[in-house]
Parts: C-alpha cells; sequence; structure tokens
C-alpha cells in the first residue's frame, strides 16, 4: 500500500456519491484519475485489503436478526467444525480466537426468529453447544480506520 | 417480515448490491440496466435506504488483518448490570474501541457482560489500551479478559439468499 492507497481507503470508508459517475468525482477529491482508482479498488480487493465495497447494510432495520455467537470446539474437529459452520449463508465473519471458547460468529438472518432456528441448526450439525450473545445495547460504533 | 419493509424492489437492489458495486465508471447505470428500471431510481431508492439507516453507509470495508491491524482485541467486561450503561458509554468514547456491545452473560461458563473491540498494530498495543480502559473502569470492573483472534475464518458481510 502506497499514500495513493492509503488516500483512497480514508476517503472511501463513508460517503461514496450517488450520482452518474461517482467514481470520478471522488478521484477528483483525490486528484487521481477515475480509472486509476477503479484499478487501485480492483487491486486492494484481489489483494484482500478490502473485504468489500458498496452499501452496508443493515440487518436489524431491515427486520432481520443479528448475533454474535461463539462454540468451545476441540482442536482436533476445529476444521471441519469451522467447514460446517460456514457452510451456513447465515454465518457473515467468523473468527478463530485464543479462548476456551475458541470460535466466534457473527450470525445476520432475514428474519429475527431465524436466529433461534439457525443457533438450533448449527447444534444439531455440528454436536457441540452454541452461546448465542444477541446485543442488548449498542454503545456508540466510531471509529473510522485511520491509516 | 422482511417484505412489509423492503418492497420487492428494495429487495433486489440488496440482493445486487451485497457483494459489492460494480468497479465500473457508471455503476448504478450497470445496476438499472440488470434490474431492468432507471439509473435515477437505483439512486434514489438507495438514498432513501440511507435516510432510513436501512443502509449504514456506502464505502469500503478494509480488512484490518492484511493492513497491519493484527492486534484486534476483543476485550470483554464483568460489570455490575446496573453500572453497564455507564461503563460501556465511558468505553465508547475511546478513539480506539470500535464496538461497545451490553450481551447477556451466560452463567456460570461465560460471566462477561460487556464487549468492546479494541484496535492496535500489535498485541502490546492492545493490551495496552486494555488497561486504559480497566483504569478507566475502576471498580467496576470485577473481571475482564482480551480474546485475539488467531485467524479470520470467513469475511462476507451481509448476504442474503435470493429465494424465499
Amino acid at each position: 500500500m502506497d499514500s495513493i492507497d492509503r488516500a483512497i481507503l480514508n476517503r472511501l470508508q463513508d460517503d461514496f456519491p450517488l450520482c452518474d459517475h461517482p467514481y470520478a468525482r471522488v478521484a477528483v477529491q483525490l486528484g487521481i484519475a477515475e480509472s486509476e482508482l477503479l484499478s487501485r479498488l480492483q487491486q486492494m480487493l484481489e489483494k484482500k485489503q478490502l473485504s468489500r465495497f458498496g452499501p452496508m447494510y443493515n440487518a436489524v432495520k431491515m427486520g432481520g436478526g443479528l448475533s454474535l455467537c461463539a462454540m468451545s470446539v476441540p482442536e482436533e474437529y476445529f476444521e471441519k467444525v469451522t467447514d460446517q459452520v460456514n457452510a451456513f449463508p447465515e454465518v457473515a465473519h467468523n473468527y478463530a480466537r485464543d479462548h476456551l471458547l475458541n470460535m466466534w460468529f457473527v450470525l445476520a438472518t432475514e428474519t429475527a426468529q431465524r436466529i433461534d432456528q439457525t443457533v438450533t441448526e448449527i447444534e444439531q450439525v455440528t454436536g457441540y453447544l452454541v452461546y448465542n450473545m444477541p446485543k442488548k445495547e449498542e454503545f456508540f460504533v466510531g471509529l473510522k480506520f485511520e491509516l | 417480515m422482511v417484505d412489509k419493509i423492503l418492497d420487492d424492489l428494495n429487495r433486489r437492489i440488496v440482493l445486487a448490491t451485497q457483494a459489492g458495486l460494480p468497479l465500473v465508471p457508471e455503476p448504478y447505470q450497470q445496476l438499472a440496466r440488470e434490474l431492468d428500471i432507471t439509473a435515477d431510481e437505483v439512486m434514489q431508492r438507495m438514498q432513501r435506504m440511507l435516510e432510513s439507516g436501512i443502509i449504514r453507509r456506502i464505502g469500503a470495508v478494509p480488512n484490518h488483518y492484511t493492513l497491519g491491524f493484527r492486534g484486534n482485541g476483543m476485550s470483554v467486561w464483568d460489570v455490575p448490570d446496573e453500572q453497564v450503561k455507564r461503563c460501556g458509554r465511558l468505553i465508547g468514547d475511546l478513539d480506539f474501541v470500535s464496538h461497545a456491545y451490553h450481551r447477556p452473560r451466560h452463567l456460570p461458563r461465560w460471566r462477561y457482560n460487556l464487549f468492546a473491540m479494541v484496535h492496535g498494530r500489535d498485541r502490546a498495543e492492545v493490551e495496552q489500551k486494555v488497561d486504559t480502559i480497566a483504569v478507566l473502569l475502576g471498580e467496576h470492573n470485577r473481571a475482564h479478559e482480551t480474546l485475539f483472534s488467531k485467524r479470520i475464518l470467513k469475511k462476507t458481510g451481509l448476504r442474503f439468499k435470493g429465494e424465499r
């Protein structure tokens, strides 16, 4: 990543324009050509420096469900269970973490009720208990990623 | 239930854009062609979804890991239930905390009711920041741990299936 990539990232974490030529508009702000912005975004996506580029939807506002879940999976079955859990389209993110509860994933479902059903299905498929921890309250989600 | 909130066209816009916006000079025109509507209608509907909070934001999602923020630590805190709101607000004001949530305990195996995601370039930096939170919470901090991520197993963001 060079300084132009960083400038692109810092500019584009929010407020991508809704207009006929949005990339051109951003490119002007950054002082680069539209084609360069497009090719750099493409490269950052290919290198996985960006997870994605586009609108971020709020599942709860759409009537959907969102929850953080954790499991305790023995090391020898970890890969197998990872595949089983990741196979659920409702699993949006999944992280291996250093803890007795060593697998942490976010469920995003089309309806709020689907959370509990999905938790049950994951327990049935994997044979392990799922700790379901839906948020009760959210305190300020601030940070934009300053690079 | 979803359909009451999202009409069919909005739903098709969500489906067409949830994996990302087209990387072409006229992305909304391309979407409009796929959806067989006008580009103005795509933009107006996305604008309305932004205003109502259905779209949180339009932009790039950086990948902490590949960008060198490998110290991503989930700090979890056991604070008295009656103090959780106050503590959550204190933590939420810190610039190195990206998310702070009150979540249910699962006693006896999981005692923590307040979660704060702390970002830093390495573990040491995250641990320092967690110490800062501990000082801030003082006596309300009955116990805490920091869970470091070892690996991303999956990261696709929100995905809806095409069928009902």
